[in-house]
């Protein structure tokens, strides 16, 4: 073998290529439902403010929507050109799933995409409505599939292997609804709400301090906190009982998360350590004693098994897990707070004039992008050294190409990318810069008759 | 068990890798058709006679181009599902057309939308929109080329090299397909564009087709040079009278293209483009059947457990149409390319 090992290299692109692709759909899932409400609202009350706040909005759904689009096909291109053992073994139970994803979900959005972006003055205001409510059905309804054949690949069930190592689905309900699909669902759809809901209300915030486009900052602003004042609090509850689901049918992926080598019935809580995996214990820990098992198993003395009890093969590295968990769990700690501080000053009337807490909601507007990045890396390292848990190795699954070809590849993708995502941020800034309900400046050397088509270059 | 039903049983291994052959050959071919007049469009733009015909080029695909760019994802995502076998050794063994291609969609999807946001670095969209639906262009044509030439396959798994795919034969095939998304794309700018575009429209369409025909003259030859087995299909006494319509049809929709590009008619031209396309697929479709790896690998042999391909077909059976159906009436609603003035 060269030098350049594939494994490793298709690892980091897929690593490098996933994780860039779901900071969209993070941020479109949500965008699309609250387009919706919006034109629910526009309809219903015929106020112009809603119509104003949707087209702006619909024009930043558009660059994210299409960001996500292309670096999306990637990823259906990647199972082969990078994974094609986990295809020929796994096609019958991930290919099924992926195919209802394309049926389902995605010509679903591309075929009322264009409507939504470029029909508002060509169809009645209905059939506008329909068109956004489809294109938000068929981001909740990808998610469904996706996070369907992730967590089937989690916590496999309803299958059996082949003489020839092929599985085969012996029951499609079980492979759907797999054990860790309901909590995947629900946690990645709540992230996705509420990373979508603190940039809309950070966005706001920051109208509202620029004293620009008041109304509309309050809007966003308050509808925003009015999702996350209960759905913060709640995707801590999702997320705990994710977690013992986890503990369950992951266990190895728990330890790794807790930094726990020993098995032990007083487990304690590691709040910061260095798991060192050359002498099987934690550098520089701060820990609370006993606390990990109340929380990882819901009982004061629970067993709460360590790393050391699993084969070295089949143990995940824990610096990843850990530290990722730990930012994910802080940043959702910070959300329940602001959203807390929120509702408090806006019972008080004193949340649109409270310049340092709008000031805090600004600097959190990314913070979900983190976390969902943060939770993705808990669960794809922390599952690691398998793809298919328990039944298949990562090791197992990758394409015999040479390593060369995914060298190439990964520094392609690096650039173009780097590119895309720099100029998509950046014309993106633009349009919120811009402001809802303002015509923009006319471009200096735009053409007179036709100008721009793109949905998002008009006003 | 009881006689019917050990006959489903016997019958669907059969059947099904042949239902979900016809699937996934309808998904590449409105890929084919509408992806290329897509992709087309940014290989001429360049070209285009003005400023304003660019923007008029683009904007006649904006609200489009998803859609058109999702046959493709459910061609591999299909492909994956229906015949794994297939998926797992043909992407590899196309590693880096794929993945060239896959960033040229991405350059030139994202240009849609941040072309009309620059003005200063407009050029720079321009040039990843022309030079990503190239690059698209040619790896899919490389793609089809090499998918005739035929995969090493041992063991189930691809065992050639990582260049394998790059030959004569497939470099002409990236050719010929670039000329043939062009030739779908003049037709397209023939329905769509105003008067003076549409002039230009046609003299592209006029080359367009010369190459064409050209490309299906010298791959009629080459082809089953390529493979004996390919040879004897065509040219053995009986088939030669059952397959004779393909190139009858096809020499009579090159010929239809040439007079409705003579007489100006307006939706003729793409109508005729697409039908040279499709006779040119069911053409390659008579040479490789039944092989979906050539020259070993049977659709028969690739294809998912029957219970895959059965789940899968339930979803299908209703949701293609119902998938069609809306993809019309967006088509419908949305054919006069938006204008400025309707944002104003």
């Amino acid at each position: 073998m060269s030098e350049l090992d594939p494994l490793l290299l298709s690892r980091i692109q897929f690593a490098f290529t996933i994780s860039f692709h779901i900071i969209f759909p993070s941020f479109t899932i949500g965008l699309a439902a609250w387009l919706m409400v919006l034109e629910a609202l526009w309809l219903k009350t015929g106020k112009q403010i809603y119509a104003d706040i949707s087209r702006h909005w619909t024009k930043i759904f558009a660059v994210s929507f299409g960001m996500g689009v292309v670096s999306g096909v990637v990823m259906s291109y990647e199972f082969g050109t990078n994974w094609s053992e986990l295809s020929r073994l796994g096609g019958n139970v991930i290919g099924p799933l992926l195919s209802y994803e394309v049926l389902t979900a995605f010509f679903l959005e591309a075929g009322f995409l264009g409507i939504m972006l470029f029909g508002r003055e060509r169809v009645p205001k209905w059939v506008h409505f329909f068109a956004t409510c489809m294109v938000a059905a068929g981001t909740a309804i990808s998610a469904f599939w996706i996070l369907s054949a992730n967590s089937w690949m989690q916590t496999p069930q309803g299958y059996r292997i082949a003489e020839d190592g092929v599985l085969h689905v012996t029951d499609w309900w079980q492979v759907i609804f797999n054990p860790s699909f309901p909590y995947r669902f629900t946690h990645m759809v709540a992230a996705a709400y509420l990373t979508t809901a603190f940039v809309v209300s950070g966005i706001g915030a920051w109208y509202i301090l620029r004293d620009r486009c008041m109304p509309h900052g309050r809007i966003m602003l308050g509808m925003g906190l009015s999702l996350i004042v209960w759905l913060a609090p709640l995707q801590l509850v999702i997320g705990d009982l994710h977690g013992l689901n986890a503990r369950e049918h992951q266990p190895a992926k728990i330890a790794a998360v807790e930094a726990h080598w020993e098995t032990r019935r007083d487990a304690p809580l590691v709040l910061f350590a260095w798991p060192d995996v050359k002498t099987e214990s934690n550098l520089y820990e701060i820990a609370i004693p006993d606390l990990g098992s109340l929380i990882l198993t819901h009982e004061w003395n629970g067993e709460v098994r360590g790393l050391k009890s699993f084969p070295v093969d089949e143990r995940p590295n824990p610096v990843i897990p850990f530290f990722s968990f730990r930012i994910m769990v802080g940043i959702g700690f910070i959300m329940i707070a602001l959203g807390f501080t929120g509702a408090v000053l806006w019972l008080m009337g004193r949340l649109y004039t409270t310049r340092w807490f709008l000031r805090a909601m600004v600097l959190a507007s990314p913070l979900g992008f983190i976390a969902v990045l943060a939770g993705w890396f808990v669960a794809e390292v922390g599952r690691q050294p398998w793809v298919v848990y328990g039944l298949l190795r990562t090791a197992d699954a990758v394409s015999p190409v040479p390593g060369g070809s995914v060298a190439a590849s990964i520094a392609l993708f690096v650039i173009v990318y780097g590119i895309v995502f720099g100029a998509g941020v950046f014309y993106m800034g633009q349009l919120v810069r811009r402001g809802p309900g303002q015509t923009p400046p006319v471009p200096e050397e735009a053409d007179p008759s036709r100008r721009p088509l793109a949905a998002a270059g008009a006003p | 068990m009881t006689p019917a039903s050990m006959d489903m049983a016997q019958l669907l291994p059969v059947f099904l890798p042949l239902v979900w052959a016809a699937i996934l050959a309808l998904a590449v071919f409105l890929y084919v058709l509408l992806g290329g007049y897509d992709l087309g469009l940014g290989v001429l733009f360049p070209l285009a006679p003005s400023h304003r015909d660019r923007d008029a080029m683009m904007a006649s695909v904006a609200p489009f181009w998803d859609g058109n760019e999702t046959w493709l994802v459910l061609g591999g995502g299909g492909l994956l599902a229906a015949f794994p076998l297939a998926y797992s050794v043909m992407l590899p063994a196309l590693y880096i057309p794929l993945i060239l291609m896959l960033l040229g969609l991405i350059l030139r999807g994202v240009a849609f939308e941040f072309r009309f946001k620059s003005s200063r670095f407009r050029w720079a969209w321009d040039l990843a929109f022309a030079g990503g639906s190239t690059v698209a262009a040619l790896m899919q044509g490389g793609t089809i080329g090499a998918f005739v030439q035929g995969f090493a396959v041992t063991d189930n798994k691809f065992s050639g090299g990582a260049f394998d795919w790059l030959t004569p034969f497939s470099a002409v095939t990236a050719v010929a397909v670039l000329s043939g998304y062009v030739l779908l794309s003049a037709g397209w700018l023939i329905m769509k564009a105003d008067e003076a575009l549409r002039d230009w429209a046609y003299g592209v369409a006029r080359i367009a087709l010369i190459a064409v025909a050209l490309f299906i003259v010298a791959f009629s030859v080459w082809t089953p040079l390529l493979h004996p087995d390919i040879a004897a299909r065509w040219f053995s006494p009986g088939n030669m009278v059952m397959f004779c319509p393909v190139p009858l049809l096809t020499a009579a929709a090159v010929i239809g293209l040439w007079r409705g590009i003579a007489k100006r008619q307006r939706y003729a031209p793409f109508l005729w483009g697409a039908a040279i396309f499709q006779l040119c697929y069911i053409g390659l479709a008579i040479s490789l059947f039944p092989f979906i790896i050539p020259p070993d690998i049977t659709i028969w042999q690739a294809a998912a457990a029957p219970d895959s391909q059965l789940f899968m077909l339930y979803g299908a059976v209703p949701l293609l149409p119902i998938i069609l159906g809306y993809t019309a009436y967006s088509y419908y609603v949305l054919w006069e390319a938006p204008e400025t003035d309707t944002y104003h």
